[in-house]
């Protein structure tokens, strides 16, 4: 039952963290450099072979989107919450777990459509052959609504500790796993010329389940710190 | 129903009916595991492939399914907590975490020791051994956040929370895990055939069975009657109780 105020909170609630993330592009911006660093890590870690790096490409990449998207993850909602912003959010008539989607919404297209769009240079870095890339870009952009979606519900338990960032990276990285087997799944096949139709309807499933019933954990989370 | 179950609510209520049981149930766990492990580990025959070295199933097998079901058991209490706010079963989490993650890491432990002289190696990135690391990492979470608010209702709702997320994730983890180990190297795996197992050592593991179910639930208790002592420090009722000892 989306009615016109719905939609209108939930645009609003949109272009405000996309003006706050444009008004501090430092905050968008450290996630994909760290990301961008980290794949620069490995071709020296592993040496330079293409052999190898291509035979590794897709779970480096993955591994490195999953540590990137947990970065900026603490920061989600706790500026909101010291502001009071959340508070608002809550005594909204209509429902939290709604408004939250929008801001999932705009930290994926902060977070997980630049990583989209960067990932051909990183398949290009790490000599993915060229039949991987667009499994590459499919699967990240099926899979990082996911990761966003639970990341939301990470920050949003852990609002009222302290120095949450590492207990962040502690629940959530085992939440990740599916995501990155199928992610990395798919890319090997695609790279070595194989269907990876299967693979990427998982991964969409995944996402779809995820953001269907994270909204209600987040609610919850938010609630239970707001309070 | 609810006319029997709702006194429970009152954190003394609940104390005096695990205080009750719990005798009962250390005097079931202690019978059933001697008589399983001394019965599995002397007098079931040996296997005609693995000789002896089979018999560790008699603690890992129990300690594997026991340390999913105690997750099951704490997203249960998790549920209640959330839609009934009872206080007793926001502190069932805390007391159930430590003792399915200590079952998860018997299992591990065993598994490898088993592993060793059968598979030639400690540890090997097999679908099962790994859901189960994977379900030790969400204990941890668990108690992690538990541990981390200072208000300790608020530690216990967001675990609550993370456990229920865990339990509809953990299907999904186990079934992405089993899939990624076919799909890379399904070969050089030996996953165990296990041969539908002689009655002779079918008796002895379904008594060790039994054993670590009401080993679970023992400690679970004891640690629940812990943890109602140290939240109801102030009432009148547990200080007669520590007194009293």
């Amino acid at each position: 039952m989306i009615n016109a105020s719905m939609r209108q909170v939930w645009l609003a609630v949109l272009k405000r963290d996309l003006r706050i993330a444009a008004r501090r592009r430092s905050d968008a911006l450290n996630p994909l450099l760290f990301l961008l660093m980290v794949v620069t890590l490995f071709p020296l870690g592993v040496g330079p072979g293409p052999d190898i790096l291509a035979r590794i490409a897709p779970g480096i990449i993955w591994v490195a989107a999953l540590l990137a998207s947990l970065l900026g993850l603490e920061r989600l909602f706790k500026d909101d919450f010291q502001d009071g912003t959340l508070e608002q959010l809550c005594l909204l008539p209509q429902p939290l777990a709604f408004t939250t989607t929008a801001k999932v919404m705009a930290h994926w297209l902060l977070t997980g459509l630049p990583l989209v769009i960067l990932s051909p240079l990183l398949a290009l870095l790490l000599s993915l052959p060229m039949q991987g890339w667009w499994a590459l870009a499919l699967s990240l952009l099926l899979g990082t609504p996911a990761l966003s979606a639970l990341g939301a519900i990470g920050a949003a338990l852990t609002l009222q500790v302290q120095r949450g960032s590492s207990l962040i990276s502690l629940i959530l990285i085992p939440l990740f796993i599916p995501l990155l087997i199928f992610a990395t799944a798919a890319v090997e096949n695609a790279s070595m010329g194989l269907a990876v139709h299967g693979q990427l309807a998982i991964l969409a499933a995944i996402s779809v389940l995820t953001i269907t019933l994270s909204p209600l954990a987040i609610a919850a989370g938010i609630k239970m710190s707001v309070n | 129903m609810w006319r029997w179950l709702h006194p429970y609510a009152k954190p003394e209520a609940t104390y005096r009916l695990v205080e009750k049981l719990l005798p009962w149930f250390a005097a079931l766990t202690f019978i059933s595991l001697v008589v399983g492990v001394v019965w599995g580990l002397a007098f079931a025959p040996a296997d005609y492939q693995q000789g002896d070295s089979y018999r560790i199933i008699f603690l890992h097998v129990p300690a594997a399914i026991f340390s999913m079901g105690a997750y099951a058991g704490m997203a249960i209490m998790g549920g209640i907590a959330l839609i009934w706010q009872i206080k007793t079963a926001e502190w069932s989490i805390p007391a159930i975490a430590p003792v399915g993650a200590a079952l998860t890491v018997v299992a591990l432990l065993t598994g490898a020791i088993w592993g060793k002289p059968m598979w030639g190696t400690w540890w090997i990135w097999d679908a099962r051994l790994t859901s189960e690391l994977i379900l030790l990492f969400l204990y941890i979470g668990v108690m992690a956040l538990y541990f981390a608010f200072d208000d300790a209702r608020t530690g216990a709702k967001a675990a609550a929370i993370l456990s229920l997320v865990g339990v509809i994730n953990l299907p999904i983890i186990h079934y992405s895990v089993e899939w990624w180990n076919t799909l890379h190297q399904g070969a050089t795996i030996t996953k165990f055939e296990r041969p539908s197992i002689a009655t002779s050592m079918l008796i002895p593991l379904l008594i060790c069975l039994a054993g670590f179910l009401f080993l679970t639930i023992s400690l679970v208790m004891m640690r629940l009657k812990n943890e109602i002592l140290r939240h109801e420090l102030g009432r009148p009722w547990a200080q007669q109780e520590l007194e009293k000892n």
